[in-house]
C-alpha cells in the first residue's frame, strides 16, 4: 500500500525516557551547579584532615584575629584567625563536616520516620491515615526552633543530641509528600492488578509503591537536608546547638558577632559558605524535581 | 449571491517546537453567510479547534497566524488590533467550548458571569443585564432561571453548564457563534438536546454558526455546509447533503463508513475503520497528508495536490470523482 | 460550611490538647526536674525541698492536669528566674512579637504577590528571573546571618537605622525585612504557580472570548482564583513566623516573646519555656484554623459544601 521510503510514513524513533531524563538533567543549569558545589563540599569534608592547613582546635593567643589574605593577612592563615587565634580556613573546612553530617543523618532519620508514616497513611487510608494526619498536624503546630532549643538545652548540646532532635522534628514534609504520592500511586491500575494476583502487602509496598514515589522522596531528602543544616546553624548561633570548641558554621558566626564591628569577615565568611551550601542543595533538589517531573515548572 | 459574513482565505498556523516547526493548519479557505451553519469535521489534532480560535484571535502567543484574508462582515480581522478584537468578541462573534465543567469561572456566580458578557459591550444598567440574563437562561431551557443567577458553576450539572455557556454567548445577540465540540463532554441524551437548542437558536436569531465536531452524525442533522479537515488541511468542502450523498475524498468516505447508516449498513456487518495514525506535521509537509493511510495511494500523491471539483463541492485528491471503485475501498 | 467549621474546630482542639501535653512533658525529659532546677551544686536536701515545693513528687498525669487547668484559666505558674507570673511576662512581650510578625507577613505579601503575578504573566522575563533568584536565595539565607549583614551595612556603615532595640518604628524595619524574607519565597512560588495554572484554564479562555480586556482577565478572573491558596499559606506562614521570630529577635535584641524564650531556655526557666511553646503552638493552631475557614469562605465550592 504505502512505500517505506515515504517521509510521512517514517516511524518516529524518539529518544528513550532515560535518555530524555539525562538530557534534561544535563541542560538544567541549577541542577548541575548545585550538584557540583555539593560534591565539592562533600569532598572537602571527607578530605578535611588533608586539606586543612592547621589543627582547627589549636589556639594561639599570639595570632588572634589575623585578617585574611585579601585584607592584608598572610598565606600562613589564608582566611585569618579567630578570637582565639585558631586558623579560620581550617575551622571552615572542618565545619563542612559538621554541617553535612548533621544534614545527612537528620534527613535520613526524619526520612525513615516520615516515609513510613506517609506511605502507611497513603496506602492503608482510613484509621491509619487519620492518625498520621493528626500527628502531622501536631508536629506542624510545634514551633521547631523553640522545641529544638529547649530539648537541646535540657539534654545538653552535643552533635548526637542535635542530630537526633532535628531528625525527630523534621519528618513532617516527608510524611505529607509521601502520603500524597502514595495515595495517588495506590489508585493506579497496576497496584490493583498486584492486589488481584494476590501479592502480599509488603511486596506491593516495596515493588509497586516505593519505586514510584522514589523521585519525590529524593527531592524531599535534599530539601530537608538543607533545612536541617540551616536549623543546626541557627541553634548553634543561638548558643544552644553544637557546643564550642566544635567548628560549626553557625557557631563561628555567633563567635564572630561580637567583633563584627571591626572584623566583619569573621561573620561574613562562615555565613557565606553556609548560604552557598544550602543554596546548592536546594538548587539540586529543585533541579531534581524539574528533571523528574518536567510538568512542574514551565 | 449575498455577501459572506465571514471569509477566511489561506489560513496557516505554525507552532514552533523544540524539534522544528509544527505546521498545524495549512492553507484553509472557507466562507460563511448570515444564518448559515458550517460544520468543520475532523479527528483530534486535525487543527479544527485551532482554526476557530484563530478566527477569534484567541490563540496562544507561541502560535504564528498568517492568512491572505480573514474578514468578518466589514472588519479585516487580520489587521485588527486588540481593542477591535475585544469589541467583537462576545459581542458580534461568540464562542462556546468543549469543556462545560471547566469553562466557567468557579469563583463567580452564574449571574455575574452572564451579566459580565453584556456589561462589557453594552451601556446597560445591572438590572437590565440581569433581566437579559434571566431571559436567556429561560430561552436555553433552564427552569427557575431567576434563582440560578446566584448559583455557582459547581452547583450545576455539565448539561446545565453548557446551557449557561450558550446563554452567555448569546447575551449580545452575536452574528456568528462558534461552537467547538459543544456536546462532546456531555451524556448522549443531553447531547441531542443541546444540539437541538443550538439549531433552533441559530434559526430564530438568524445567526451564522461554525460547529466544530468529530461526530458526522451531528453534522448530517445540523450543517448547511461541511468542511472536512485532515492533518491541518481541508480535504473536502461542500453542501452537507452533497458531501454525504457523494463523498469524493477517500478520507471522507472512510469517515462515513465509520458511522452506521440506516438502510445502508447491513445488520451485524462490521463498521469501517481507518487504519494507521495521523502523520507528524513537524517539518516540511508535502503532498497529500492522507496518503500514508489511503488504500489508493500512489506516487503522484507525494506532489502538491490542488483542490478540484466544482466550486461548491471541492476536494483535494489526485483521483477525479468517481474514479475510485468501491471494491478497492473494502480494506 | 458549618459542619466543616465544627469538624475543623474539633481537630484544632485535639491538636492543641496533644501539643499541651508534649510541651508539659518537656519538663520530665531531663529525668529529674527538681535536680535540674536546683543546679549541680545543690545538696540532696535542697533538691528534695524543691521537689516538694513544685510538686514534682506527685504522678506526672496529676501534675499535667493541674498545669493544664491553671493554664486554661490563664495561669502558667511563676517564672523561676523572673519570679513573676509567666502569663503576664509573656503577655507583655507578645506585643513586640505580634507587631514583628504582622509587619513581616505584610512585607512578604506586598513583595511576593506582585512579583509572583508578574512572573506568571511574563514567564522567563527579567522579572521572572529576578523573582526566581530572590526566592531561591531567600530559601538558602540563614536569617541570623542576613540580619547581621543588614546591621553591618545599614546600621554600622551607613548609619541609617538603629542596630537593635524596639523603641521606634525604625527599629522594626530590619527585623521586618529579615522575617518577611523568610516567608517570601513560599508565597511567591505559590502565587506564580497558581497564576500560571489559572491562566491556562478554560475559564480564562471563556473570559477572553467574552471580550474581557487583559487587565480584567488578570485581576478579576485569574487573580481571584489564584489568591485563594495564597491567603491560607500566608496565615500558616504567620504561625510559623511567630515561632521563628526567636532568631530574629535575638539578632536585633528585640525584647519580644521569642527573645524571652531564648533567655528562659538559657536559664532553665522551664515554666516559661513550657508556656511559650504552648502559646506559639496556639498561635499556629488558631492561624491555620482561620486560614482553613477563610479558604472555605473564599472558595464557593467549599462555602456551600
Amino acid at each position: 500500500m504505502t512505500d517505506v521510503t515515504d517521509p510521512l510514513a517514517a516511524e518516529i524513533h524518539g529518544p528513550s525516557p532515560r535518555q530524555l531524563l539525562k538530557a534534561r538533567a544535563l541542560s538544567h543549569k541549577g541542577l548541575i551547579f548545585g550538584m557540583m558545589v555539593v560534591l565539592l563540599l562533600v569532598l572537602v569534608a571527607i578530605l578535611a584532615p588533608v586539606l586543612a592547613p592547621h589543627d582547627p582546635y589549636a589556639q594561639s593567643l599570639m595570632n588572634r584575629m589575623v585578617p585574611p589574605v585579601f585584607m592584608g593577612g598572610t598565606w600562613e592563615h589564608p582566611l585569618g584567625t579567630d578570637h582565639l587565634g585558631r586558623d579560620y580556613l581550617s575551622r571552615l573546612i572542618y565545619g563542612a563536616r559538621v554541617s553535612l553530617m548533621i544534614g545527612a543523618i537528620a534527613a535520613l532519620i526524619s526520612g525513615v520516620i516520615g516515609t513510613a508514616m506517609g506511605v502507611a497513611a497513603g496506602y492503608f487510608g482510613g484509621k491509619v491515615d487519620a492518625v498520621v494526619t493528626f500527628l502531622i498536624n501536631v508536629r506542624l503546630a510545634m514551633p521547631v526552633v523553640l522545641v529544638a532549643l529547649a530539648v537541646v538545652a535540657i539534654l545538653g548540646g552535643s552533635l548526637t543530641v542535635v542530630i537526633c532532635v532535628l531528625g525527630l522534628l523534621l519528618w513532617d514534609r516527608f510524611a505529607v509528600v509521601m502520603r500524597a504520592s502514595t495515595l495517588q500511586i495506590s489508585r493506579r491500575d497496576y497496584v490493583a492488578a498486584a492486589q488481584v494476583i494476590g501479592a502480599s502487602t509488603p511486596r506491593i509496598l516495596l515493588t509497586e509503591i516505593m519505586p514510584n514515589v522514589f523521585n519525590n522522596l529524593i527531592v524531599i531528602v535534599t530539601l530537608e537536608m538543607a533545612h536541617a543544616i540551616l536549623l543546626e546553624a541557627a541553634l548553634s548561633f543561638l548558643g544552644l546547638g553544637v557546643q564550642p570548641p566544635t567548628p560549626s558554621w553557625g557557631l563561628m558566626v555567633s563567635e564572630g558577632k561580637n567583633m563584627m564591628l571591626f572584623e566583619p569577615w569573621l561573620v561574613l565568611i562562615p555565613g557565606a559558605v553556609l548560604f552557598v551550601l544550602v543554596l546548592a542543595i536546594n538548587l539540586m533538589g529543585d533541579g531534581l524535581r524539574d528533571v523528574t517531573a518536567p510538568e512542574g515548572r514551565s | 449571491m449575498t455577501k459572506s459574513l465571514l471569509s477566511v482565505k489561506n489560513l496557516t498556523l505554525d507552532i514552533p517546537t523544540g524539534s522544528g516547526t509544527l505546521h498545524a493548519v495549512r492553507g484553509i479557505d472557507f466562507d460563511l453567510k448570515r444564518g448559515e451553519t458550517l460544520s468543520i469535521v475532523g479527528e483530534s489534532g486535525s487543527g479544527k479547534s485551532l482554526t476557530s480560535l484563530a478566527v477569534m484571535a484567541l490563540l496562544g502567543k507561541s502560535i504564528k497566524r498568517s492568512a491572505d484574508e480573514i474578514r468578518f462582515d466589514d472588519v479585516d480581522l487580520l489587521s485588527a488590533n486588540k481593542r477591535v478584537m475585544r469589541d467583537l468578541r462576545g459581542n458580534r462573534m461568540a464562542m462556546i467550548f468543549q469543556e462545560p465543567m471547566t469553562s466557567l469561572n468557579p469563583a463567580y456566580t452564574i449571574g455575574d458571569q452572564l451579566m459580565e458578557a453584556l456589561l462589557l459591550h453594552r451601556k446597560v444598567s445591572r438590572s437590565e443585564a440581569r433581566a437579559r440574563a434571566v431571559e436567556l437562561l429561560e430561552k436555553v431551557g433552564i427552569t427557575a432561571a431567576e434563582s440560578r443567577l446566584s448559583q455557582y458553576p459547581h452547583q450545576l450539572s455539565g448539561g446545565l453548564r453548557q446551557r449557561v455557556m450558550i446563554a452567555m454567548s448569546l447575551m449580545c445577540e452575536p452574528d456568528l457563534l462558534i461552537a467547538d465540540e459543544p456536546t462532546t463532554a456531555l451524556d448522549v441524551t443531553i447531547q441531542a438536546q443541546i444540539l437541538r437548542l443550538l439549531v433552533d437558536l441559530t434559526r430564530e436569531m438568524n445567526m451564522a454558526m461554525i460547529l466544530i465536531t468529530h461526530d458526522l452524525g451531528v453534522v448530517a442533522r445540523v450543517a448547511d455546509k461541511v468542511a472536512v479537515m485532515y492533518a491541518g488541511e481541508l480535504v473536502e468542502t461542500g453542501p452537507a447533503t452533497e458531501v454525504f450523498a457523494a463523498p469524493s475524498h477517500p478520507y471522507t468516505r472512510g469517515l462515513l463508513r465509520c458511522i452506521p447508516q440506516p438502510g445502508k449498513t447491513a445488520r451485524g456487518a462490521p463498521l469501517g475503520t481507518i487504519a494507521g495514525i495521523v502523520p507528524s506535521l513537524v517539518g516540511e509537509v508535502t503532498g497529500c497528508a492522507f496518503r500514508t493511510r489511503c488504500p489508493h495511494a500512489k506516487a503522484a500523491c507525494r506532489e502538491q495536490i490542488p483542490m478540484r471539483g466544482d466550486p461548491s463541492h471541492e476536494f483535494r485528491c489526485v483521483f477525479a470523482d468517481g474514479a475510485l471503485s468501491e471494491e478497492g475501498e473494502v480494506a | 460550611m458549618l459542619t466543616f467549621i465544627l469538624k475543623r474546630l474539633g481537630l484544632a482542639l485535639l491538636v492543641a490538647l496533644t501539643v499541651s501535653f508534649i510541651s508539659f512533658s518537656l519538663l520530665f525529659l531531663s529525668g529529674d526536674p527538681a535536680a535540674a532546677l536546683a543546679g549541680e551544686t545543690a545538696s540532696g536536701e535542697d533538691v528534695e525541698a524543691l521537689r516538694r515545693l513544685y510538686g514534682f513528687d506527685r504522678p506526672m498525669l496529676v501534675q499535667y492536669a493541674e498545669w493544664l487547668f491553671s493554664a486554661l484559666r490563664g495561669d502558667f505558674g511563676e517564672s523561676y528566674y523572673f519570679k513573676l507570673p509567666v502569663a503576664s511576662l509573656i503577655a507583655e512581650r507578645l506585643q513586640v512579637t505580634m507587631t514583628l510578625g504582622l509587619c513581616g507577613i505584610l512585607f512578604a505579601l506586598v513583595t511576593a504577590v506582585p512579583l509572583g503575578v508578574i512572573a506568571a504573566i511574563r514567564p522567563n522575563s527579567i522579572i521572572d528571573r529576578v523573582a526566581l533568584f530572590l526566592s531561591v536565595a531567600g530559601q538558602a539565607m540563614p536569617s541570623f546571618w542576613f540580619g547581621l549583614i543588614l546591621i553591618v551595612v545599614f546600621a554600622i556603615q551607613l548609619g541609617w537605622l538603629p542596630p537593635s532595640g524596639a523603641a521606634t518604628w525604625r527599629h522594626f524595619i530590619m527585623p521586618t525585612i529579615v522575617l518577611g524574607y523568610y516567608a517570601m519565597p513560599a508565597i511567591m512560588r505559590l502565587t506564580r504557580a497558581g497564576m500560571l495554572d489559572v491562566l491556562n484554564s478554560d475559564f480564562i479562555r471563556t473570559a477572553r472570548a467574552k471580550g474581557a480586556g487583559e487587565t480584567r482577565v488578570l485581576f478579576k478572573h485569574a487573580l481571584r482564583n489564584a489568591i485563594i491558596p495564597v491567603v491560607s499559606l500566608a496565615a500558616v506562614q504567620m504561625g510559623f513566623m511567630l515561632g521563628g521570630s526567636i532568631v530574629v529577635e535575638s539578632v536585633f535584641a528585640l525584647h519580644g516573646a521569642g527573645y524571652l524564650a531564648w533567655e528562659s531556655i538559657a536559664r532553665n526557666d522551664l515554666p516559661t519555656v513550657q508556656a511559650l511553646i504552648l502559646v506559639f503552638s496556639m498561635f499556629y493552631i488558631v492561624f491555620t484554623f482561620l486560614a482553613d475557614v477563610l479558604n472555605a469562605w473564599l472558595d464557593p465550592r467549599m462555602r456551600s459544601a
